[in-house]
Order: C-alpha cells, then sequence, then structure tokens
C-alpha cells in the first residue's frame, strides 16, 4: 500500500480515538482517509485497513459496499453529485442532473465517468439544503440553487480547468 | 392576524453578520459560561433541570429528553458515552447544517453540559458524510476549545475531564437510526439493532449504557442548563416546551429555516405569511410536515380532535399549531421539522415515486419487508409514471405498504410505508385516474420528479 505520509500520519492519530480493543471503529475513518489520498479503495487497501485494525479483510469489505460514498474504481478529477430527493426535484433537480450529463455527455444512473475521464456525474440523494434547491455538491463545495444555466457556468468553468492544465 | 414573530434562542447567532464560527467570536458573546456555571453544580441537579424542561428530542421521534437520560444504566460499571447524532439525513431537513457550519461551539457547550450531568467522559459527534466542511469545522472548534480547557482533561480547572471526537458518515440515511448509528461507529453495516434488548441506555456503543442525543436537542441544553427547567417549560406550549427549528422548502415563495415557540404558529401561518405563500399563480395542493417520512396532509382536508374538556375542536391544515401532539393527533408528525409544501403543478403519483425511490436506495436489506417492500413499492410507482399504469395500483401500492410497517427491525419499515399510506389515503382518486390522466398533454415546464 503506497500511501502518502501525510495519510499515514492521520491514520495513527485516528486509531486511538477508539477504546484499544474497539480498534475496528476506525473502519469508516481509515477509509475516508485513504479514499482522500488514493481517489478510491482498491483491493489491496482492503487488505491493508484490516490487518492495521486487526480484523479480517470481510470485515472491511462488508463496509466498503455497504456505503454509498465508498467506491471501488477511480473517478473523474471532479466529482458532481446533484441532489435527486423530493425538495431539490420540486424545482428543477431532475433538469439540472440532465444538464449536467449532457454537458459532460454522461448518462443517467450510477457514477459514470465522462468519456475524457476528467468528470464523474452522480445523483445523489438528499444533501440537507432542500431550502436552496436545487443542490449540487461539487467535489467538497456546495452549490445552491442550481438551475440550468448554473449548471451550464458551473459545467464552463470545470471545462476551463480542464483546458488550462 | 399577522404570524407571531420568531424567537431565536438556538438560531441567534445564524447568519448574524459578522458573527464567525472561531472560538474567540463565540467567548465574545457569551460562550463557554454556561459551561463555567454548570461545572460548579451537582450534575444531578441539570439532569433535574432537563426534566423540568419538558424538552423533546428534535432529531424526529420527539422523546422527552430528560427521560431518555434517566433510562441510562448508571450501575453497570460501565463508562457511559454520549452519542451526538449530527447524520441530519431525513429529507426535508436541514436545521443541523446550520448550527454545525456557522456556531459549533454552542453544540460543543452543549456536549460537554451533557456530558458532565451525565458523567461521559467520552463523546463522538457522528455527522453524515455529505458534510465535508462540517467535519473539518466541527475538528476545528474541539480543537480550539480544548486547547482552551472548555473539553479534553480536567475541564476549567476540575478534576472532571472528557474527550470529543468527530466520526464522519459515508452516505447512508440508516445511519440516523440510533442502534445503525452505533454499529456503523463500531466500524460495521449499520443495520439497525433489536429492542429488546439493545436499548442505547442499557447496551449501546461497545455494548456500555449510550446517550444518543440530535445536535439541536444539546443546543437546547445549553439554553436549559442557563435559564432553568421551569423558565424553559413556560416556553412553547404544555407538553410541547420551548423552540423549534422549522425548514421549509418546495413550492413556497420563501423557503427556509425559521425559529418559533413550539405550538406557537400554525401551518397556514408558517406557509402563508412567514413563507410568503404560493408561487404566483398557483395553489397548495399538499404538505409534509416532519420530513419526508410524516403522513403527507391535504390541503382541503380538516380534522376533529378531541379538548382537555372533552368538547370537540375542527381544524383545516391551516389551522394545525406547529407542535407534537396535533401534528401526531392529526395522523402525521412533526419530526424532524422539515416541511415540504406541494402546489397544484404537482403530480402526486410522481411525488411519491420519488419518494419511494429514496427508501428504496436507503434500505439496509436486514429485514425482509423493508428490503422487498421498499424496492417494490418504487418500481410500482416508477412504472406508474414511465411505463403502464393501472387504476388498481394505488391498492396495491397500498397492499405492500402495509405489510411493511410494524414488522421490521427499525423504524425504518414505518418512515417508507407511510408516505405510501398517506399518498394513497389522501390521493387515491388522483392513483386511480392515473391510466387517463397521463395521457393528457403535460403541461409546459412541468418537471420529472422521477
Amino acid at each position: 500500500m503506497n500511501l502518502k505520509s501525510a495519510t499515514l500520519q492521520k491514520i495513527d492519530e485516528v486509531i486511538p480515538h477508539y477504546p484499544a480493543d474497539q480498534k475496528r471503529s476506525a473502519t469508516l475513518p481509515l477509509l475516508h482517509l485513504i479514499q482522500e489520498d488514493v481517489g478510491y479503495i482498491p483491493a489491496e487497501a482492503i487488505e491493508w485497513v484490516a490487518a492495521k485494525l486487526g480484523i479480517q479483510p470481510i470485515n472491511v469489505y462488508e463496509v466498503v459496499t455497504f456505503y454509498p460514498m465508498f467506491r471501488q474504481k477511480p473517478i473523474g478529477r471532479r466529482h458532481v453529485k446533484v441532489c435527486r430527493t423530493l425538495s431539490c426535484a420540486l424545482m428543477g433537480g431532475y433538469k439540472t442532473c440532465a444538464e449536467f450529463e449532457k454537458q459532460f455527455n454522461t448518462h443517467a444512473g450510477p457514477a459514470e465517468v465522462s468519456p475524457d475521464g476528467e468528470v464523474t456525474v452522480e445523483f445523489v440523494e438528499c444533501l440537507a439544503s432542500c431550502g436552496t434547491a436545487p443542490v449540487v455538491l461539487i467535489d467538497d463545495e456546495l452549490h445552491e440553487k442550481v438551475d440550468c444555466a448554473k449548471a451550464k457556468q458551473l459545467s464552463d468553468q470545470i471545462k476551463a480547468e480542464a483546458k488550462k492544465r | 392576524m399577522p404570524a407571531p414573530a420568531q424567537r431565536r434562542i438556538i438560531f441567534q447567532h445564524i447568519d448574524e453578520p459578522g458573527y464567525t464560527n472561531d472560538l474567540a467570536c463565540y467567548v465574545k458573546h457569551g460562550g463557554y459560561e454556561i459551561l463555567k456555571k454548570s461545572v460548579a453544580r451537582p450534575p444531578a441537579e441539570i439532569m433535574d433541570e432537563v426534566k423540568k424542561s419538558g424538552l423533546r428530542g428534535r432529531g424526529g421521534a420527539g422523546f422527552p429528553c430528560g427521560f431518555k437520560w434517566s433510562l441510562v444504566d448508571r450501575k453497570s460499571g460501565k463508562p457511559i458515552y454520549l452519542v451526538v447524532n449530527a447524520d441530519e439525513s431525513e429529507p426535508g431537513t436541514f436545521k443541523d447544517r446550520y448550527i454545525i457550519h456557522q456556531d459549533p461551539h454552542q453544540l460543543i457547550e452543549g456536549i460537554m453540559i451533557t456530558c458532565f450531568a451525565n458523567n461521559v467522559k467520552q463523546a463522538y459527534i457522528y455527522i453524515r458524510g455529505e458534510f465535508p466542511h462540517g467535519a473539518r469545522i466541527l475538528e476545528q472548534a474541539i480543537a480550539e476549545a480544548r486547547a482552551a480547557h472548555f473539553c479534553g482533561p480536567n475541564v476549567l480547572g476540575t478534576a472532571y475531564g472528557c474527550e470529543i471526537y468527530v466520526h464522519r458518515g459515508a452516505g447512508a440515511y440508516i445511519c440516523g437510526e440510533e442502534t445503525g448509528l452505533i454499529e456503523s461507529l463500531e466500524g460495521k453495516r449499520p443495520y439497525p439493532r433489536i429492542k429488546p434488548p439493545y436499548f442505547p441506555a442499557v447496551l449501546g456503543l461497545y455494548q456500555c449504557p449510550t446517550i444518543v442525543n440530535n445536535v439541536e436537542t444539546l443546543c437546547h441544553v445549553k439554553y436549559i442548563a442557563d435559564v432553568g427547567g421551569d423558565a424553559y417549560a413556560k416556553i412553547g406550549t404544555p407538553n410541547n416546551t420551548g423552540t423549534r427549528l422549522l425548514c421549509v422548502s418546495g413550492h413556497v415563495q420563501k423557503p427556509g429555516y425559521y425559529e418559533y415557540e413550539v405550538g406557537k404558529i400554525t401551518l397556514g401561518e408558517l406557509l402563508y405569511e412567514v413563507c410568503g405563500g404560493p408561487l404566483p399563480g398557483r395553489k397548495f395542493k399538499a404538505v409534509i410536515p416532519g420530513g419526508s417520512s410524516a403522513k403527507i396532509l391535504k390541503f382541503g382536508e380538516s380534522f376533529t380532535l378531541k379538548n382537555k374538556d372533552g368538547s370537540m375542536r375542527t381544524l383545516t391544515v391551516e389551522d394545525i399549531p406547529m407542535d407534537f401532539d396535533t401534528l401526531a393527533a392529526c395522523g402525521t408528525m412533526g419530526g424532524s421539522g422539515g416541511v415540504i409544501v406541494m402546489d397544484d403543478s404537482t403530480d402526486m403519483v410522481a411525488a411519491l415515486a420519488n419518494i419511494n425511490a429514496f427508501y428504496a436506495h436507503e434500505s439496509c436489506g436486514q429485514c425482509t419487508p423493508c428490503r422487498e417492500g421498499s424496492l417494490w413499492m418504487k418500481k410500482i410507482s416508477t412504472r406508474m409514471v414511465h411505463d403502464t399504469a393501472r387504476a388498481e395500483d394505488g391498492a396495491l401500492l397500498k397492499s405492500v405498504a402495509d405489510q411493511i410497517a410494524g414488522r421490521t427491525i427499525c423504524a425504518f419499515g414505518e418512515a417508507c410505508s407511510w408516505p405510501t399510506q398517506s399518498f394513497i389515503a389522501k390521493f387515491g382518486d388522483e392513483f386511480k385516474a392515473y391510466p387517463e390522466a397521463k395521457k393528457a398533454v403535460k403541461p409546459a415546464g412541468a418537471l420529472d420528479l422521477v
């Protein structure tokens, strides 16, 4: 497992947050840290976390496969999560999602990466900002009242970043 | 009559210009003074104040907070844990987000007072994964508070110490269910535990006595420790004390968050006066008053309720006071305070299909009636919208829902069946007429909901 030293340091800091005989509790925090570092949870990470916490790989695997935020495949450079749930849908969330999909040439459904590998568009469940619907989370940044025009504007920004690189 | 004024206790500083989420700003506004006062008191006295206050949990169930604390097993010799439920996931609810992002020290002070009162030495804040900034803000705030001896070892120079750690979820709604949350905190799939025997107060985190409280609830505890239980109980209405954060979303002019004394504002005042009424040219059709699992109310229906003196009163939807008990008497619930409004442009079959898709996605899969039932409710309602609809589909949906509620380990079974049961009960005609109605050309600008 090839993790950044900063990640390894954070991992060693987080394990003692839990009682010494309850290291398994650190499973979610460790997976978050690895996903932030690597971009996804590779198969070897499952073995690595299990060894680190003294549990079986299946204990880690069942966690990775349950929680929607953990992924076993790489995604695009930017991750666009459009809220699908009722309050956002009532204010046009489906149109917003369709606009992002059109902009990046992806298709509705579970997280799919654009053909150029740049952007992943995902239609997710409630992001808990229903008063400013429709909302979109781009990586860690929340964007509020994202209608089609704003979706296009955000997409253009992402495309401009790609060109600069 | 104009709507009553907001009473901002918990949201006193939310959106206040110049108010920042760091320790210095919080202390400048009198922060941690109540903790200072509290650690000089006998813990039992604080517990007593909370009991007297009548505070009811703000996470959804409205369970009396002081009573919850009194159930904690204090004789086992095991450590007692506090787990803060910051998993805010009920669709329509977005109140804790603002406390966490804008006023995190208010929450930390509430946590520390609660921990001191209950002799808790270790607290975990379980925050939903979709609040990455919120988690960082809380970690930063805890570090600041620890450096200033407001938490950590020897709180304010006393012998009492308590650590607080932030634990991030990873996108699963079921982690808001307290025993599912505990399983998740233990590093497992969040399969809720069966009660009995696994009441958190006795067998919670690591099989130790555990208190699970919502973010907003803990902020109220801080206020109660300041003004006292009797004074707090005078706010709001009997058995529905204090203030409550109401989150309004959907088809209104001014969606947003508002804080009112419990039961002092009616649903009609909230929607017409505070939120500015329906969008131009529209009329209100339906409202879900307490998060998406609460049963829907239909504008135009009325409720005949019994008064304390035995006489009867009739309430329209607009007349219902936003408290726990009246909403329950009207067959729904105050839940998490998430009010979702739908106007006359809304296709109720599609709206139900949207909700059903949520619950089908979020069922943990442990209990067969819920795992299978939530999926079938999604499939049937989605088929009605996108494929063939049959006049008897409403009855079919209801029969599925009726076989889930009451047959599952946790309350998710009810949460996923109540929408279907109430939509069919109130809008059954629309479901029956759907095969014909959907042949009509959709009005321009009609939105997809599923």
